[in-house]
């Protein structure tokens, strides 16, 4: 996978040590390619935000990544192993080539600074030789970028709307014009209209940038509309991952089927709407085999006993010529019994 | 602005307020300053001069209350507070132009050094929370506790004696005339030094504690781990957007201590002889010096007032929340 920007491998978060410790994050596989959009879904405590935070290496203690990799390819360079950089190398990554857009629109601009000074002071962190005035037309030249006009500087957190802190954070997250955005449910705490604005305008800057986004939400219609590729995590595992069209049209692992059935379709026949009935595992106390078969309507004994392998479904190789797409159809991954895995060596 | 505007009237107000009740309660409560001091003479006086006693000291039982209320408002705006009794017959206003500089040197300089170092270590220690630092609050909480007057004592009788570097008492060796030259100054850090040790050390340790709760409070915020997530240095984390922050209610917790100065270190001023406002106010209490306890009271007053307004101020100039868009 030549275009992959951003490659996490076996990469494992568990909160606490030994044998108390919370394993959030399993044996988690997931590749970021250059330009895209990659939606990553679940309901709330799936370890979607850990996975995140855990990749960032901006775990708060008790969090500890337990293991795995995650290796990141500048242009043209040889890749990197974020969990394995120095502290100093560790700083100069952040923001320059990750950044990342959090969960709380409130609260992540801090309170007592400027607008200016907090798009600046990271501008300054990364490149301390610029001047001043170029790193406030660049602050300027940001807010524009997100549409909000260049006086708005001098203002403090407090005199913006919850919308226009979230389109200062975007803009922030873009100032050293990294290769990978991250996005914790950064339209969560917004109205819908805003969230639809930001996310419009998000895709447009996307186009015009052409850097990669990881988004994070717990809103699966979201994503159908905004993502190119969509994986769902389940008690820490992905569970499936695939084109959001496809997944759409055919979620192969039941518990996707139960995500996409909990909301309606604007078009198109009427559904029932069904939900999942149970509720998300105790990271504590998780079931043996798949976590997901005391909930799962099609559970077979074998789901009880074995954990299934997150891996390409054998009957959508046969068929996979036929389909149409800019990506071959191997990308599709599930982990469930009820979709045996090929195994190439077979 | 408009907010400042009504906060100075609202300081001026409780000034009035304050002054007014300054007059009044030498006046309600009992006892007779001037036979006090007639007593002290011996009865060598005659009734003019006793008279004259209490025309002097504004207690005219001639004049009548209101009267007496505007020659005081008169005299106080000429910065005229009577005379004092224990140190007869010199006014109150240089009673305590003796006696302010010595507290505001000790009091003063240890309140704010104990601020600045308290604070420093509570950022230190509630940023790298979970280190060995942590070790050092129960220490703090336990100090803290301490009365200051009480670790006095104990400093005076574990330190001082005949032999001893530290003197007991004083602000400086007997003998010594104040001159600004090498020996005074010398002889003033030497007595100066244990008193200011003793408000140092249980000043202190309440800002680290204070401090470091809310750094480790701050830390956990959202912009916290955005600053992290930046890639800005650790020190511009701590400094900028976690430090900032915390500071923000020890703020007003350091005015008022500001505000408590000039009375509120009475007990040390006693304990080490402290030729400052306190132990001339333990002194008035004593002799029945009004004019002197109201002086003294006045500057109490209105330096929590000025204070409480330079919180104002500051919170204003810390805070942008509280500033109110015009």
């Amino acid at each position: 996978m030549t275009d992959a920007v951003l490659e996490v491998r076996g990469l494992n978060v568990d909160y606490g040590l030994g044998d108390d410790a919370v394993h959030a994050v399993r044996d988690v596989d997931l590749t970021l390619h250059r330009g895209e959009v990659l939606g990553l879904a679940g309901e709330s405590g799936s370890g979607k935000s850990t996975l995140a935070y855990g990749l960032t290496r901006l775990l708060p203690p008790p969090g500890v990544i337990a293991g795995g990799e995650v290796l990141y390819h500048p242009d043209g360079g040889d890749p990197v192993d974020v969990l394995r950089m120095t502290l100093p190398e560790l700083r100069r990554f952040r923001w320059a080539e990750t950044a990342i857009v959090f969960q709380g629109a409130m609260n992540s601009l801090n309170p007592v600074h400027r607008i200016s000074t907090q798009l600046t002071d990271v501008i300054k962190a990364h490149d301390p030789r610029g001047s001043s005035a170029a790193r406030l037309a660049r602050a300027r030249e940001l807010l524009r970028l997100v549409g909000i006009s260049a006086d708005r500087l001098d203002s403090y957190p407090h005199q913006l709307s919850g919308g226009m802190r979230q389109r200062v954070m975007i803009g922030m997250a873009l100032a050293l014009e990294p290769k990978v955005v991250i996005m914790d449910e950064p339209t969560t705490a917004l109205d819908v209209v805003v969230q639809r604005q930001i996310l419009r305008q998000l895709v447009e800057l996307r186009e015009r940038l052409g850097f990669s986004v990881v988004f994070i939400t717990h809103d699966l219609s979201l994503l159908v509309e905004f993502s190119d590729r969509i994986a769902i995590m389940y008690g820490g595992r992905i569970v499936e991952q695939a084109d959001s069209a496809d997944l759409y049209r055919d979620p192969l692992h039941p518990y996707s089927h139960g995500l996409l059935n909990s909301f309606p379709a604007l078009r198109g026949p009427k559904r029932e709407l069904t939900g999942i009935p149970g509720s998300p595992p105790d990271l504590r106390a998780m079931p043996a085999g798949c976590s997901f078969h005391p909930r799962c309507p099609r559970a077979l004994e074998r789901c009880g006993a074995e954990v299934p392998v997150l891996g390409n479904p054998a009957e959508k190789r046969d068929t996979a010529h036929v389909a149409v797409g800019r990506r071959s159809p191997t990308d599709r991954t599930v982990a469930c019994w009820l979709h045996p895995v090929h195994h190439d060596g077979l | 602005m408009s907010y400042l505007l009504k906060r100075i009237a609202f300081y001026l107000f409780t000034a009035w307020a304050a002054i007014t009740i300054n007059f009044f309660i030498p006046r309600v409560i009992p006892g007779d300053p001037v036979q006090a001091l007639i007593t002290r003479s011996r009865g060598q006086m005659t009734s003019d001069a006793v008279q004259s006693l209490y025309v002097l000291f504004g207690l005219d039982k001639d004049a009548s209350l209101v009267e007496q209320y505007f020659t005081y408002l008169g005299q106080l705006l000429r910065g005229d507070l009577g005379l004092s009794f224990t140190y007869f017959p010199s006014p109150v206003s240089q009673v305590l132009g003796d006696g302010l500089p010595w507290t505001l040197g000790l009091v003063g300089i240890t309140t704010v050094l104990g601020f600045l170092i308290g604070t420093a270590l509570g950022t230190g220690i509630g940023w790298r929370r979970g280190s060995w630092a942590d070790a050092l609050i129960p220490v703090t909480t336990f100090v803290s506790s301490i009365p200051y007057f009480w670790l006095g004592l104990i400093a005076i009788a574990l330190l001082t004696g005949p032999d001893s570097f530290f003197p007991a008492s004083g602000a400086y060796d007997n003998g010594l005339v104040p001159n600004p030259d090498l020996e005074f100054v010398g002889s003033v850090l030497r007595h100066g030094l244990l008193p200011a040790f003793t408000i140092l050390i249980s000043s202190m340790a309440g800002w680290i504690l204070s401090m470091r709760n809310m750094m480790v409070t701050v830390a956990s915020e959202d912009y916290v781990t955005v600053a992290h997530a930046k890639g800005l240095s650790d020190r511009r984390v701590m400094v900028s957007y976690a430090a900032r922050n915390a500071l923000l209610p020890n703020v007003s917790g350091f005015a008022l201590s500001l505000g408590f100065i000039v009375g509120g270190t009475l007990l040390v001023e006693i304990v080490f002889s402290y030729p400052g406002l306190g132990l001339q106010l333990f002194q008035a209490v004593g002799a029945k010096d009004y004019p002197l306890m109201q002086g003294i009271f006045l500057i109490i007053t209105l330096s929590v007032l000025l204070a409480n307004f330079l919180a104002d101020v500051a919170y204003l100039a810390l805070d942008p929340r509280t500033r109110r868009e015009g």
